[in-house]
């Protein structure tokens, strides 16, 4: 069954058609990967997903249940969550309460930092619990976003371009990551990075101009013609 | 010491220096610093939504005016004892944050600047518009047979310096447990970066409009233990100039920090006392050392030391 499917969604910015008709239905438990040239809609398309931005028309069901007059609060807390293509984090507080306010979401008490240790140690980030989140380097940042994700234990997970700005090393730990993930959670990953994708995927949509262009597994896409036309380069 | 230990004993410490000033101080600054602490409550009900949810309001006269009011009309017209005046005081903030907040939070930024404003000047207008009962700018006494609350005679100045002390201690120490709570993180959570805290799952406008709630009946306490100690309700305590001086309060003492308020609240009051012994212009004197404390401490007082020495101080 679909965890999240979304019927006729479009999305029009002042006559500019950023999302366009889309018809998407992610199963539970699989790792999707979304993926499109710059300006293809990825974010606008996730957005309105999370509740982040209103649709021009269209309708999102999460769970075989239609959220899509919910407002973004009540949609994450139906188990969906979301981090930020451009980091998004509280700047002026600790690491361990950024983590915190995303963990007491669910859990109360002493366990609030036993998740937040949890959370932080999976990123690589443990030792790094006092410091102020806006003095972390970019990628670190970017991590510190994930495990925010991670300590909301969602059901659905939505990464949007959680790789930009990390190191090789810290790309291949973050594969890792996802795959462990993908045993309880179901993720929707927007990438630049194509052995992030193809290494993780189950199945790869293909956005471009706001419309679904080609939807299949990783080898699939990776042999489609017009897919290397509109993204990854002909040839 | 662990670091809630050590804030503990700072802000238990003040209540405590507060608590024995009053068998030292000369009758002067003893009438002062009665007036000072409620005034510092009213700045700490300020703080909590400016300092902590980040929410610049320019109305927060027609919450101290609705706690003045709300306590003075009901001993004034219906004869109601203290306490119950009191209660009726803190209800009517109560009342009249919740329908501001459910208003103003539909906007954001300056346009919630600008309504504040208006709300607190229609609240102004309104006591005056209804002048008869309320004597308009001219105000009324509350007598001294009516200040007294349980047998305890509020205009002496003994019982007056306790009955403030009392308020400017219940608001300190509610705030100082409110940015321990979960409720009061999301709320710091929400200056920082509202758009995440939204995405974390927390509703914003709920926790906004608790916050204007709350805020709002500190500072109507303070209205309303302000009136009942001095024996005076004017409409003067509604007009803009009421919301501008705990913004200013807040600002020079450290928005955002438990002590900010009182610290703010006792420097400008005694920078205005102090200049104006000294010279017609006094003015002139407290201005400059505002400006040179925006120029050196943008933070305010206490905002500063945190940020040199003290970095948990909440
Ligand atoms: N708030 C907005 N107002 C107007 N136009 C917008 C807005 N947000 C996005 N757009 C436009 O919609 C289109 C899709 O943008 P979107 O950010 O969804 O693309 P994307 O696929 O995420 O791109 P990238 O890979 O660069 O992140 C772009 O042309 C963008 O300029
Ligand atoms: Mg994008």
């Amino acid at each position: 069954m679909s965890l999240l499917s979304t019927r006729g969604l479009s999305k029009n910015f002042d006559g500019l058609q950023a999302v366009s008709n889309v018809d998407f239905d992610l199963p539970e438990g699989q790792i999707r990967a979304l993926i499109g040239p710059n300006g293809a809609g990825k974010t606008t398309f996730v957005s309105l997903l999370c509740g982040r931005i209103t649709p021009s028309s269209g309708s999102v069901s999460f769970d075989g249940r239609d959220i899509s007059k919910l407002p973004a609060h009540k949609r994450i807390n139906l188990g969906m969550a979301y981090t930020f293509q451009i980091t998004s984090v509280f700047a002026n507080l600790s690491v361990s309460e950024n983590v915190s306010l995303a963990a007491r979401k669910r859990v109360r008490g002493p366990s609030v930092m036993t998740v937040v240790q949890q959370v932080l140690d999976k990123v690589g980030l443990a030792d790094r619990l006092d410091q102020i989140a806006g003095d972390l380097s970019y990628g670190h940042q970017r991590l510190l976003e994930i495990a925010m994700g991670l300590a909301q234990a969602p059901r659905l997970l939505i990464l949007d371009e959680p790789t930009q700005g990390l190191a090789d090393s810290e790309i291949t730990a973050f594969k890792s990551l996802i795959r462990d993930l993908s045993s309880t959670t179901t993720i929707l990953l927007i990438e630049h990075n194509m052995s992030v994708v193809m290494e993780t995927a189950d199945i790869i949509t293909v956005l471009n101009f706001g419309e679904v262009l080609a939807e299949g597994s990783p080898a699939e896409i990776h042999a489609n013609a017009e897919v290397q036309t509109a993204y990854l380069g002909t040839g | 010491m662990s670091n809630t230990k050590k804030t503990l004993v700072l802000h238990l410490g003040l209540l405590v220096v507060l608590f024995a000033l009053q068998f030292v101080l000369p009758a002067y600054h003893h009438g002062n610093l009665a007036r000072i602490m409620v005034l510092a409550a009213y700045a700490v009900g300020y703080n909590i939504l400016f300092g902590y949810t980040g929410l610049l309001s320019l109305g927060h006269a027609l919450f101290f005016a609705a706690g003045m009011y709300g306590m003075g009309l009901m001993i004034n017209q219906f004869g109601a004892a203290p306490f119950p005046a009191l209660i009726a005081g803190l209800l009517a903030g109560a009342l009249v944050s919740l329908a501001l907040g459910f208003l103003a939070l539909r906007t954001e930024g300056v346009a919630f600047m600008i309504v504040t404003l208006m709300f607190a000047q229609a609240g102004y207008l309104t006591v005056l518009y209804f002048g008869t009962y309320t004597r308009g700018d001219e105000g009324f006494v509350i007598q001294q047979a009516e200040r007294v609350l349980w047998c305890i005679d509020l205009s002496d100045p003994t019982n007056r310096y306790f009955a403030a002390f009392l308020i400017f201690g219940v608001s300190l120490l509610l705030t100082l447990r409110l940015v321990q709570t979960p409720f009061g993180r999301v709320l710091i959570a929400i200056r920082e970066n509202e758009e995440r805290a939204r995405m974390l799952g927390y509703d914003v406008f709920a926790h906004k409009l608790a916050a204007v709630v709350l805020s709002g009946t500190i500072s109507a306490m303070a209205g309303a233990g302000y009136g009942l100690l001095f024996g005076y309700v004017g409409a003067s305590f509604a007009s803009v100039q009421y919301s501008i001086f705990p913004l200013l309060w807040v600002l020079l003492g450290g928005a955002g920090t438990v002590l900010g308020p009182f610290v703010g609240t006792l420097f400008m009051f005694y920078l205005i006392d102090l200049s104006s012994g000294l010279t017609s212009a006094y003015m002139l004197i407290a201005g400059v050392v505002l400006v040179l404390l925006t120029l050196f401490a943008p933070q305010g007082l206490v905002g500063e030391l945190r940020n040199r020495l003290w970095k948990e101080l909440p």
